[in-house]
């Protein structure tokens, strides 16, 4: 416990707008959407119709391919509209919600006194298993299989991120419990990756689970960091991985018997006049939030964080698994000789440009590319940013010529695509490093299956 | 700014997609984007981007070798008018315009000549155009002789470019460094004008000038070569008053853009520093064997001290600014410890034992261009048998 394990390699971008850590009131949102594209590699089939009633926890959709896995409602209320695209796939279900939230009851049961079974039974019945994920292919746990371990990774390192020990004040029970209900889903251990940097909250201290501190800059958040630092996945093991405040929504199941999706989103960046804490249940539309909040400029509104979030417009709605809502520059004007130009206000970890020369500064970044799409020529830059003993740029090149047994050779079980974010960031040729890397996981999930 | 905006925008049209120009747009596109870094913004994957690009990586490496480009004109100048004796009487501008004069045609040559073929490849294919040539373009004249013609460099180019890039897929993709391919193609089709003691210094007279009496041209290789007395002192060698090709002879200089290269982490230090040490090694090794040496001129070059080799030649200029191309070397950490170390190697190895090629650090680095992916190979193998063995304690427990 008391041994910090340090990663090395990484960049923290340090950027304006970081959340005082206070709990902002915002008229709560109306509506709410659950989008299918939240869960890679996964088939959706419409379990409702426009105009149905639902209560929170009742299934909307389920996986066409293992009908046990159904995503629950995040509130009670009328399905108003079923958005689908091209193909008529389902881009987003949007619920119109209840005043006040009505709950399906699944009955409250402490887990420690369940079998293995019965807790995932219950998990799965009110739709929460999709809160599960697992490693590899970063996508929603298969119920089926027994993990090697469960891994809950309780900081978050990526830029403006909530802070932890913030979040779980007030919800230690509801943590333990549902910690509690994960250790009986494996015949390994319960691992908690905790901010070395920092004095962890108590409430991270639950008994039976191994607990590892981790130093260092961003990626050391990531559960597939702490995995590989810890015990690296090989091929043919499962490892699960559940976000802190998924643990919460866990712990409230087996506490209420409700499916009480209610999560801390920190609202942050530098086009937030006052960046805080925001509670809204999964799912939550962003425009009540945003509402006398931002700057009056071009924005780019981002569920999530600048390295892995989602880009959704000032209405849209929160990804399934983001604590996180940022707001950014959009940028995109053309810069005269950009090439030889300072840029002392961008970003960058190459001594080439100058901004190295304050290393503490905090950036105010727009979402400019910074260059165009080249084919791979410098080398060993993604290698500064990627703590794994894996070698990335082989990696992704085994994913373009589609060769899996390169791939699988190569380590891809151990990734996932926030892992190899920074990689993308810091690329000299612009290559779409988390877009191919997803590529490549689909790919080896439909030759292999989960 | 505004005026090139509205150019580039007025003109635009023409070579979109209908236009009477289509076929041309990489070449719009080029300068479009060489005038302004385009302003589109990431669409996917993560939303805030790494300032760098491919535009500014080239640059900088660029900025690194115009100290050395400097310093050639002048040596080429000042070789010339001490060759007629002049050396004495001419100011120091004199000699820089009489190099100048020579050299900048042949940058014009080369540029224009690889970035026209560049071009209408990019057109052929509709590609992007990429920025690999700027740096090729700029190395090609600074590693040939004063003398060679024009329309050699011009073919040196076109060879270069055709078949040591773009029948590979272009910038990126290509396993020789393109400027050595220009070279070792200009050495082996016209050696008499890229070998030899008067290929290095412009002996050519105006009206009432003539060469001394006792000039020789040779460079200090040749003369170690051949056998022939080494007329230059060390620290000629190392600060570069002596004949070689235009943009080499001066370790000085090549440490100035070593500098910018290791300083802004763009040339590999582990390149660099391998070489350095591998070429050492190899000059100790002969310093210990000089004695069984088979003939008198190669004892005397053995036994030259293994850190005098380092200023001697191209050797400096090639570790620095052609070893560490990222695309042509190793690509892995570990394979740019060994790649570096055996360029150092043989680069000293050629040159000593093979009188033929006194200038050994182009064949080692084209050597071990051709040997990287083999090094990688190793490298990445022995990171996957890891995790094989890996998987294979998880299985066994």
């Amino acid at each position: 416990m008391s041994e910090v394990i340090k990663i090395k390699k990484g960049v923290d971008i340090k950027l304006q707008g970081e959340a005082e850590k206070i709990y902002a009131s915002a008229d709560t949102p109306s509506t709410y959407a659950l989008k299918p594209s939240d869960f890679p590699g996964i088939r959706m089939k419409l379990k409702v119709k426009e105009g149905d009633e639902v209560l929170a926890g009742d299934p909307i959709f389920f996986n066409k391919n293992r009908e046990s896995v159904t995503f629950g409602a995040p509130v009670s209320g009328e399905i108003a509209e079923v958005v689908r695209g091209e193909k008529r796939r389902i881009l987003e279900v949007r619920i119109l919600a209840d005043k006040e939230i009505r709950y399906r009851d699944y009955g409250a049961a402490d887990p420690t006194s369940l079998s293995r079974d019965e807790v995932k039974g219950k998990i799965l019945e009110a739709g929460m298993w999709p809160l599960i994920k697992q490693r590899p292919y970063n996508i929603i746990a298969n119920p089926d299989r027994v993990p090697r371990d469960i891994w809950v990774s309780c900081f978050d390192s990526a830029p403006l991120a909530a802070d932890a020990d913030f979040v779980v004040h007030g919800q230690e029970e509801e943590f333990q419990t549902g910690i509690k209900a994960l250790m009986q889903l494996t015949d390994g251990k319960v691992h908690l990756g905790l901010d070395g940097k920092t004095n962890p909250s108590e409430a991270f201290k639950v008994n039976g689970t191994v607990m590892h501190r981790f130093n260092g800059p961003h990626p050391a958040g990531n559960p597939g960091v702490q995995i590989h630092a810890v015990a690296p996945i090989n091929k043919g093991e499962t490892v699960w991985t559940v976000g802190m405040q998924e643990v919460i929504m866990l712990g409230r199941l087996f506490k209420s018997g409700k499916f009480d999706a209610q999560r801390s989103v920190v609202l942050a960046g530098a086009q937030v006049n006052k960046p805080r804490y925001h509670k809204v249940i999964v799912g939550a539309n962003v425009k009540t939030l945003l509402e006398g909040n931002v700057a009056d400029a071009k924005n780019r509104y981002i569920s999530g964080n600048v390295l892995t979030g989602t880009q959704i417009s000032s209405e849209g709605y929160l990804s399934y698994y983001d604590n996180q809502l940022t707001v950014i520059p959009e940028g995109g004007e053309d810069a005269f000789f950009g090439w030889l130009a300072p840029n002392l206000n961008r970003f960058s970890i190459s001594r080439a440009l100058f901004n190295w020369m304050m290393p503490n500064k905090r950036l105010n970044l727009d979402a400019n590319m910074n260059g165009e799409e080249r084919a791979f020529v410098v080398t060993g830059e993604y290698e500064k940013v990627f703590p794994f003993e894996i070698y990335p740029v082989q990696l992704l090149k085994s994913i373009m010529v589609k060769d899996i047994e390169a791939m699988e050779n190569l380590g891809i079980y151990e990734v996932a695509e926030e892992d190899m974010a920074l990689c993308e960031v810091v690329c000299t040729s612009k290559i779409p490093v988390q877009d191919t890397l997803r590529e490549g996981l689909d790919l080896m999930l439909n030759e292999l299956g989960d | 700014m505004k005026l090139f905006k509205n150019i580039l925008d007025s003109v635009k049209p023409h070579f979109e997609a209908g236009g009477k120009l289509e076929k041309y747009y990489p070449v719009y596109d080029g300068f479009a984007t060489f005038l302004f870094t385009p302003g589109h913004t990431a669409h996917s994957g993560a939303h805030v981007r790494d300032a760098i690009d491919l535009k500014r990586t080239m640059v900088t490496v660029i900025f690194a070798m115009i100290p050395a480009l400097l310093f050639g004109m002048w040596n080429a100048g000042n070789l010339h008018y001490s060759a007629l004796g002049l050396a004495e009487s001419m100011t120091f501008m004199d000699k820089f315009l009489w190099g100048a004069i020579k050299v900048v045609p042949m940058l014009i040559v080369s540029y224009g000549v690889g970035l026209g073929v560049e071009f209408i490849f990019c057109i052929i294919k509709g590609h992007q155009i990429q920025e690999g040539f700027l740096v090729s373009g700029m190395l090609i004249p600074l590693i040939m002789p004063i003398d060679l013609p024009l329309w050699m460099l011009a073919i040196s180019v076109i060879f270069a470019v055709v078949i040591g890039k773009e029948v590979f897929g272009g910038t990126g993709m290509n396993i020789l460094n393109p400027a050595l391919t220009a070279r070792a193609f200009a050495f082996f089709a016209y050696p008499t004008y890229m070998s030899g003691d008067k290929v290095w210094i412009n002996t050519s007279t105006d009206a009432g000038q003539s060469v001394v009496d006792g000039f020789s041209g040779a460079t200090v290789l040749g003369d170690y070569a051949t056998g022939g007395e080494v007329q230059y002192s060390t620290m000629d060698m190392f600060l570069g008053f002596i004949p070689g090709s235009i943009g080499e002879t001066s370790t000085l200089m090549v440490l100035v853009g070593a500098a910018i290269l290791l300083y802004t982490g763009i040339g590999s230090w582990k390149i660099m520093f391998s070489g350095v040490i591998g070429a050492l090694a190899m000059g100790l090794i002969f310093n210990t064997f000089a004695e069984y040496a088979i003939s008198p001129e190669q004892q005397a070059f053995m036994a030259v001290p293994a850190w005098q080799q380092l200023i001697m030649g191209g050797f400096a200029f090639g570790i620095v600014f052609m070893a560490t191309d990222p695309v042509s070397a190793a690509q892995t950490e570990r394979g740019k410890w060994i790649y570096g170390f055996l360029v150092g190697f043989f680069a000293i190895a050629i040159r000593v034992f093979n009188p033929a090629y006194p200038e050994g650090i182009m064949l080692a680095i084209l050597f071990m261009n051709v040997m990287a992916p083999l090094i990688d190979h190793y490298v990445v193998q022995a990171n996957i048998n890891k995790r094989k063995k890996r998987l294979a304690t998880v299985k066994a427990a």
